[in-house]
This record gives structure tokens, C-alpha cells and sequence, in this order.
């Protein structure tokens, strides 16, 4: 018998083609007057990898919590491959949840622990023992399942929390803050093996973090949280280089961040001034004419060169080193424009300043400059 | 850092040890003194532990404190638990906070009032359905049942809310049925408050005089309702002895606990050790 899948490597990018795995509609959860999630929409498709990425009490884990069953909704309604999941209680729910405490029983070994699912749905012995065999070869756990899980490591205890969750072949993987608990450096290796992981298996997975970098680097798509709603919902490369509004553009990266009024509005370029200079942005945007907009620069676009001449013309100014901070590969500097508004700029370090004349210090007068196609217009 | 230590604090110390220790001491002692007044001293002999253990009613009262202690102890912390469980993983009942105070009122009734009620409670039953015809160890054990099942709850309710629900979610969440995430998370989590609940309420009942005195009948003496019955016809060299055993028992009780305590500590260091060696 032969199959022919013909499933698109990025559905959510062709979305009225595909059915979405998960569907929430006007989903709605309060405790008493807090409202934790609100009115939130959102479709998942099979396959990806979705990251839900807010600060605390943004309500990301709630809505999480809600996939799995564990919270009522006070509104709106989750389906699951096509079921509604209202009357589903958690135990026979198609999602399997990694907690960010682990979570993982502490009187079973790491095999009895991973094999606690497929013993509830009593799959057979033979059967069963090749499964956790299998999915602890894949976390690299073979020689551990023998151990309690307090004689793991941090590393080794995640590893488990995600073979105990994968092994059930879950249609959708719940993981809250999975990398959270460890130290920085295993956590980058880790973000990397996750993502791997979820290439072989094949679920879906919904990723709730609180780090903006490990939301880059793991999702497919993401949802930028704030108080409960959806700021912004798209690629990283769409969240980092066309935020919809201040807070995601902060949130994201840094930026430096300001107000001007909308000259012109031409089908394939917008015009900008501000109180330092023209800003210019090479594409069109749905804009007024006089209209107040924000504009967003991230300080890696921006160019940064000494020079004594007053700055004219669009997307440049003059400026002055307020300070300087130099990381390393990269030198991040304060610059104060002419209306005493103060940008960050970063810089990368490519050549060893050899002569003190060559580094940019202290109070030198410079002119800051960006390509016609950095600046990004926010409406709020 | 500890400076030099206080010569105030350290003699408070020794206060304070002296006072609890000294009595417990001099009992000891006693026991073992020839002399039929306890108060005068008649060389050192073991005539009394002979006596002791010659008494078929010392026995008796030894032998059904301890069965009450147990069967009320396994009871209570059945029901304990059970009511436990509802005040912390039941959410918000109707009638909770009633159950809640409810719960835990004997902990402050006065044991007068409780041991009062309760025979007030055996004598109508008796006339209203003919049982207890007479009371003895079910009445005294149904009596400590009552009280001490609010420690075993309040024990088990805190260690509820001390390992918190993560782990129960985690179970269901695998497809576990409430009732598997009872006998398989739950029940394990809960073993440590399980035993020191038991223990309690054994305790509670073996130590128990007030209640026990309203509610026993004639012919069933416990050991408190022994003891405090003979001392009130004076001193007796024999309840030294007694007590003597008793206090050597607890002992013995207290040390193995330490060491099996002192045991898993190390295996938990062993453990975190060898966690950490890879790590690395």
C-alpha cells in the first residue's frame, strides 16, 4: 500500500489550503476580575513548531494550560484535529504536556517514568518495552533507565520530561519553558536538539517561553503575548523586521524608537519627518497624509561614521558619542542626535583598532545613516 | 559565623535541658530502687520489673492501649486522608469552609467537652438501638478516632499543598484515570505524611487519659487510665518501672528513625553527586 503525502514543508504560509490542527476560537479565561487570556484566535498547523513568547503573567501558560485540559474556559471553544475538546477531559486529550518542572515521578525509575503513558492506554509488553526503548535511544538515555530521577542531572532530567512526553506519538506536544531551568550554555546546545527532535518525530509542537531568543531560534511561527492577547502573530523574520506596533518592536530586539508625521504617501515609498531629519522608507505603507506614526531602527542598521559636516538629506543626521560599551565581537554606542534624543547603535567589531585614532570615543562628532529600506512605520 | 558563644545562652541551655531531662532521670532511677516508698532509698534492685511483669493487670491495660492506639491510628488516617484530600484537591465545594472548620474543630475542643459529648452520644445510642451495650475498646476507639483523624487531615492537607498538583497533571496528562492518579502519584507522594499522620494518632491514643476515662466502662482500663488510678492510692515503685520501659522503647524508636533518616541523606548526597560528575 502505498501513500502519497503530499504535506507542505511550511503549510502555515499557505493556510486557506490546509486544515489547521488546532483551532482556537474567542478563547477566554478570567480568575475572579484577572483576566488571563482574552478573546484570543489562533490556528496551528500540522507540523509546526509555535512558540508562544511573553513576560510573566501574559497569560501564554494559561492558554497552555487550557490545550491540555487542565483550565476551563470561561469562553470560546479549542479544537483538536477537528474535535471540539470542551467536554475532553486531559486523560483523553491527543496532547502530551513537558512541565517546566519536569514534572517527572519522583518514586519510578526513567524507564517506569516514560513508560507510565503507553502502560494507561495498555499497550502491550513487547511492544511497549521497544518503544521506550526506542525514544530513550533518541534523548541519548539508553544507559540511565535504571536511575531515579533524582540522580540525574538538569540536562538529563529535561531529556527524560521530553521522551515521557514524546512516546505517546501525541497529535500536539504541549512544552512549558522547557529550557528554562537550565544554566546558559547547555541551553543554547539544547535549543538546537530540540528543534532537531521535533524534525525526526514529526509533532507539533506549542512552545511556551519567556525568551525572545529561544523563540527565534526554535519556532516556525510564533505569537508575540501581552495582557492576556495577541500582539503579533508570524515568522521570527516577520516579528523582528515588520513589528506591527511599539511593543513588539521593543520586545523583539531593541529599538530605537520615534514619533514623526507622514509627508507623502506613494504607492512604493513613504515620506517621514521628524524633528531631526527626513526619514524615507522605499516600500509602501498603508498610511495618511499627515497622519502621527512611530518609526522604528534597530541599532544594527544603522551606520555609524566620524564626521565634522553637518549631516543633510533623508535617513542620515548628525550626532555625538554619548558613551560607549564594547562587547566584544560587537561595540554598542550611545549616540545623541540634535533634538538630545539618544539611539543606541551597534557596530560590529571586524577590524582590531590598532591606533587609538581609529576608534570612535567619547563626545566625536559623527553622522548616523540607515538604508532606505531599515526604517519600519508603526501605527501604535 | 558564630562569634564566641554567649556564657548566658550556654547556661539557659543547661537550664532548660536540666528541667526537661532531670525528672525523666530521676524516675529512672527509682525504678530500680528496693524501697516500697518511692521517695526513700533502699539500694539498687530490680524487685519492681519482677512485680511488673507478674501483673496480668498492668498487661491487660499495656495490651488494650496498644490495640486501641492501632486500630483507631490505621483508621483515622484512612479518613484523615480522605478528608484531606477534599479540602485541597476538590477546588471550591459547596459548603467547604464548613467542612474545613468543622474538620479541624476537635484540635481546640477542650477534651472535657469532647470526652462528655461523646458518652453523652454512647448512652443514647445504647438506649435508642441497643448498642454499645457496654463501653470499652470499640467506644474508647471510635472516641479517638474522632480526634485525632483532624491531625492526620491537617498533616496530610499540608503535605498536599507542599508537593502542589504538578505531578498529579503530569499523570493525567499521560492518560492516567483520576482513580490510577490516586493509587499511583498520589498515594506515593503523600507516604511520608501517611506515616507521621499514623504515628500521631497512634501516639494521640496511647497518651490519651481524658477522653478515654468519660468513655470506658468498667473492666477496661488502658495504660493512662492504669497509671493515673494508682497513683491517685500514692506514689507506686512499680509505675517507675513501668514508665522506665516505656521511656527506653521511645528511645530505641527515636535512634532507628535517626539512622534510617541519617541513611537516606547520604544516599540523596550519593545521588546528587553522581548527578553532578555528569554534568560535567
Amino acid at each position: 500500500m502505498t501513500v502519497s503525502t503530499t504535506v507542505s514543508a511550511a503549510p502555515w504560509l499557505e493556510q486557506k489550503e490546509q486544515q489547521p490542527l488546532v483551532q482556537i476560537r474567542g478563547v477566554t479565561k478570567k480568575y475572579g476580575e484577572v483576566t488571563a487570556v482574552d478573546n484570543v484566535d489562533l490556528d496551528i498547523y500540522k507540523g509546526e513548531l509555535f512558540c508562544l513568547l511573553g513576560g510573566s503573567g501574559c497569560g501564554k501558560s494559561t492558554l497552555l494550560r487550557m490545550l491540555a485540559g487542565f483550565e476551563d474556559l470561561n469562553a470560546g471553544t479549542i479544537t483538536i484535529d477537528g474535535v471540539d475538546m470542551a467536554d475532553v477531559p486531559a486523560y483523553e486529550r491527543p496532547t502530551n504536556m513537558m512541565f517546566q518542572s519536569y514534572a517527572l515521578f519522583p518514586h519510578m525509575t526513567v524507564e517506569k517514568n516514560v513508560a507510565f503513558g503507553l502502560e494507561q492506554d495498555h499497550v502491550p509488553k513487547f511492544d511497549l518495552a521497544d518503544r521506550v526503548h526506542d525514544i530513550l535511544k533518541l534523548v541519548e538515555l539508553e544507559d540511565f533507565k535504571k536511575r531515579k530521577p533524582k540522580q540525574l542531572s538538569g540536562g538529563q532530567r529535561q531529556r527524560v520530561a521530553l521522551a515521557r512526553a514524546l512516546v505517546k506519538r501525541p497529535k500536539l506536544l504541549l512544552l512549558d519553558e522547557p529550557l528554562a531551568a537550565l544554566d546558559k550554555k547547555l541551553r543554547k546546545q539544547t535549543q538546537f536538539e530540540l528543534a532537531n527532535i521535533q524534525d525526526k518525530v514529526g509533532v507539533t509542537f506549542i512552545v511556551v517561553t519567556h525568551d525572545q531568543e529561544e523563540a527565534m531560534t526554535l519556532s516556525s511561527r510564533m505569537a508575540v503575548m501581552d495582557a492576556g492577547r495577541f500582539k503579533q502573530i508570524g515568522t521570527p523574520t516577520e516579528i523582528y523586521e515588520f513589528p506591527e506596533s511599539r511593543f513588539v518592536a521593543d520586545f523583539i530586539g531593541s529599538a530605537n524608537i520615534f514619533e514623526g508625521r507622514v509627508t507623502e504617501d506613494g504607492a512604493d515609498h513613504v515620506r517621514v519627518e521628524t524633528e531631526f531629519c527626513e526619514v524615507f522608507v522605499d516600500h509602501g505603507h498603508s498610511v495618511k497624509v499627515g497622519s502621527k506614526i512611530w518609526v522604528a531602527l534597530r541599532p544594527e542598521k544603522i551606520r555609524l561614521e566620524k564626521s565634522d559636516e553637518v549631516a543633510e538629506g533623508p535617513n542620515q543626521t548628525s550626532a555625538i558619542i554619548d558613551d560607549v560599551g564594547y562587547l566584544g565581537e560587537t561595540s554598542i554606542y550611545k549616540v545623541r542626535l540634535p533634538n538630545d534624543e539618544v539611539f543606541d547603535v551597534t557596530m560590529p567589531n571586524q577590524s582590531r583598532p590598532t591606533h587609538a585614532t581609529q576608534r570612535l570615543t567619547w563626545e566625536d562628532k559623527v553622522k548616523i545613516s540607515w538604508d532606505p529600506s531599515s526604517a519600519m512605520l508603526l501605527h501604535s | 559565623m558564630y562569634a564566641k558563644r554567649s556564657r548566658f545562652l550556654t547556661i539557659m541551655l543547661t537550664l532548660g535541658l536540666a528541667f526537661f531531662y532531670i525528672p525523666m532521670v530521676l524516675l529512672v532511677i527509682y525504678s530500680f530502687n528496693y524501697s516500697k516508698l518511692v521517695p526513700v532509698w533502699g539500694g539498687w534492685s530490680l524487685r519492681w520489673y519482677k512485680e511488673l511483669f507478674q501483673s496480668a493487670e498492668v498487661w491487660s491495660a499495656v495490651s488494650l492501649s496498644l490495640q486501641i492506639a492501632v486500630v483507631n491510628a490505621t483508621f483515622a488516617t484512612a479518613l484523615g486522608t480522605l478528608a484531606g484530600l477534599a479540602m485541597v484537591r476538590f477546588g471550591r465545594f459547596k459548603g467547604r469552609t464548613l467542612f474545613g472548620g468543622m474538620l479541624v474543630a476537635p484540635l481546640v475542643m477542650p477534651e472535657v467537652i469532647t470526652g462528655l459529648s461523646l458518652l453523652v452520644f454512647f448512652i443514647s445510642l445504647n438506649q435508642l438501638i441497643g448498642w454499645p451495650a457496654e463501653r470499652g475498646f470499640a467506644t474508647i476507639t471510635i472516641a479517638h478516632i474522632t480526634f485525632s483523624m483532624a491531625y492526620v487531615a491537617v498533616t496530610i492537607q499540608a503535605r498536599l499543598t507542599g508537593v502542589g498538583q504538578t505531578l498529579e497533571e503530569a499523570a493525567a496528562d499521560l492518560g492516567a484515570k483520576p482513580f490510577k492518579v490516586l493509587t499511583a502519584i498520589t498515594i506515593p507522594q503523600l507516604t511520608p505524611a501517611l506515616i507521621s499522620g499514623w504515628l500521631l494518632a497512634f501516639t494521640l491514643s496511647l497518651d490519651d487519659l481524658v477522653i478515654a476515662s468519660f468513655v470506658t466502662g468498667p473492666g477496661a482500663n488502658t495504660l493512662p487510665i492504669l497509671i493515673f488510678s494508682r497513683i491517685r492510692l500514692g506514689l507506686r515503685p512499680d509505675i517507675n518501672a513501668l514508665a522506665t520501659i516505656m521511656i527506653l522503647v521511645i528511645t530505641i524508636c527515636v535512634a532507628i528513625a535517626a539512622i534510617v533518616m541519617f541513611r537516606q541523606q547520604r544516599a540523596d548526597l550519593l545521588d546528587r553527586q553522581m548527578a553532578e560528575r555528569e554534568e560535567s
